[in-house]
């Protein structure tokens, strides 16, 4: 390439890169990205995808769909997941059945890899999008999942 | 209080009426350190505010917010700041050249503030009127450097020294450019004194007047201008990925603020050249304000602060250059504009080619 046309072409695309910045700078009032925390705590939303702790969600009649499969507690690498069950008698059908007693989950231990909600068959666990995780003691973050006196949704196993 | 005065005289002659008969002497110094002070002072002040319209610039160029927790819209942020470096201890290292590196940031913050001296701010409202105004900033913009050097060289640290050096390599071939794009508007007004070169474009600002050689000039001061401040695109010498913080990783406190506030002085120093050569200083477009002649400290600030945005505008946008680009633009492209463009001035004023109204 030419001589003048190397200074015409620098020229050109040092031109095209100010118009670029140019417009970020015109819109950044609109635009703004920031989320000034701890003002907007009422109204910050965190996207979806955001891993911040395992939950069990529970319906209005305090029911889980928690079978006490065991499958997230064999996924969880770390051993996060700990869960204590026993097999206690059914009163609809008579019968003895597996039932879950305590899920706890130890949020300190977790790495928020995801593999227990991947595992689990009938989507009883799921991620929360709260962050503000931090308390005064460790032993806080030990946490049992299951309400008390919850119990699994009619049908679930089926 | 009478404005039209130069401030220098008015000052000078306020001291006189105090004391007693035969003490001029006295007065003269009294009168000199007075406006250092005022003068230290209020651009002590100006260079915090700049940093402070650096960062949200910045902010706005990236869609951010910027600094809005110290008072209202963030404006007592690089106060805050300045306090906080006031407080901090100085350290340094152990086998540094102790003389030497306390020395350093007074040369690069005393060079900075030197040069504001001879800026007209609008008519007679200038401290030091000299008759070779342009020849003394180029002079005094280029010792800045040696504190560079010093700070870098006696800091005892290999990051440090890599800047230093660089400094010196950028701004000695950079200079050269600032110097003859100078000399090119130079030639138009025929002297060297800032006031005169005022006064020369009140028949249309020198960028109209010398049209395109003008226009090329200003591009070429721009660009080496920047590189004179060493700032992004040609921050080299802090390339914070490579060197640290370059030339002053090893000052703390208030030493490393004098360098921070030097960089910010600088680049006031570079856009008010550059607003008083080429757009005419105080003097307001087609003379709409001419008869309130106060009104040109605002349009002086006005002026220079558009050029000091378009020089934050360059910092945000263009990604640093390495080492040989940078030598290569300046010496295989600007030098050799330049001396053409010199030649096209002086044909162009030979030939009486100007735009005069």
């Amino acid at each position: 390439m030419s001589y003048f046309g190397n200074i015409a072409k620098g020229i050109k695309t040092l031109l095209t890169g100010m118009s670029v910045t140019g417009k970020y700078f015109l819109h950044s009032r609109k635009g703004a990205i920031t989320q000034e925390y701890p003002d907007n705590r009422e109204t910050l939303k965190m996207f979806d995808r955001f891993r911040g702790e395992v939950v069990m969600p529970h319906d209005e009649n305090n029911e889980h769909t928690c079978t006490g499969c065991q499958k997230c507690e064999i996924a969880c690498p770390n051993g996060t997941i700990e869960i204590i069950w026993d097999r206690q008698l059914d009163p609809e059908t008579g019968k003895k059945k597996k039932m879950i007693d305590q899920h706890i989950y130890h949020l300190g231990m977790c790495t928020m890899c995801g593999l227990c909600i991947e595992a689990c068959p009938t989507d009883a666990i799921l991620w929360a999008q709260n962050f503000e995780n931090s308390v005064y003691d460790r032993s806080y973050l030990t946490k049992v999942l299951n309400k008390p006196g919850s119990k699994v949704k009619a049908g679930i196993e089926d | 209080m009478n404005i039209s005065l130069s401030i220098t005289n008015t000052i000078y002659e306020l001291l006189l009426g105090f004391l007693p008969e035969g003490y001029e002497g006295v007065a003269n110094i009294g009168a000199m350190v007075v406006i250092a002070l005022i003068y230290l002072i209020i651009f002590a002040v100006a260079g915090l505010y700049l940093v402070l319209l650096e960062r949200k610039i910045a902010a706005w160029f990236q869609l951010r917010i910027g600094p809005n927790r110290v008072g209202w819209w963030g404006l007592l942020q690089t106060m805050a700041d300045a306090l906080k470096l006031v407080s901090k201890e100085l350290t340094g290292t152990e086998r540094a050249d102790k003389f030497l590196y306390n020395l350093a940031p007074y040369f690069v913050i005393v060079s900075a503030l030197m040069a504001l001296a001879v800026f007209p701010f609008t008519q007679e409202f200038q401290a030091f009127d000299i008759n070779i105004g342009v020849l003394f900033l180029m002079a005094i913009s280029s010792i800045g450097v040696i504190g560079i050097l010093l700070g870098g060289w006696s800091s005892n640290n290999k990051f440090a020294l890599i800047g230093a050096m660089r400094s010196g390599v950028q701004t000695i071939s950079y200079e050269l450019s600032v110097g003859l794009s100078l000399l090119t508007m130079v030639l138009i007004t025929g002297s060297l004194q800032l006031s005169e070169i005022v006064e020369v474009q009140k028949s249309g600002w020198l960028i109209v007047q010398g049209h395109i050689p003008a226009v090329i000039a200003f591009m070429i001061y721009m660009i080496a201008g920047t590189a004179e401040t060493n700032r992004a695109p040609f921050d080299l010498v802090e390339a914070e990925s490579e060197l640290g913080a370059g030339f002053h990783t090893e000052y703390s406190g208030m030493k490393f603020a004098y360098f921070f506030l030097a960089e910010f002085i600088n680049m006031f120093i570079i856009a008010a050249i550059a607003a008083t050569i080429f757009f005419g200083g105080w003097l307001s477009p087609f003379g709409i304000t001419e008869s309130i002649p106060l009104l040109g400290v605002v349009w002086f600030l006005g002026k220079t602060l558009v050029i000091v945005f378009l020089m934050m505008w360059f910092r945000w946008t263009f990604p640093r250059l390495r080492i040989d680009q940078l030598l290569t633009l300046e010496w295989k492209y600007l030098l050799p504009l330049n001396l053409l463009n010199l030649v096209l001035m002086a044909l162009i004023v030979w030939l009486n080619l100007t735009i005069q109204f």
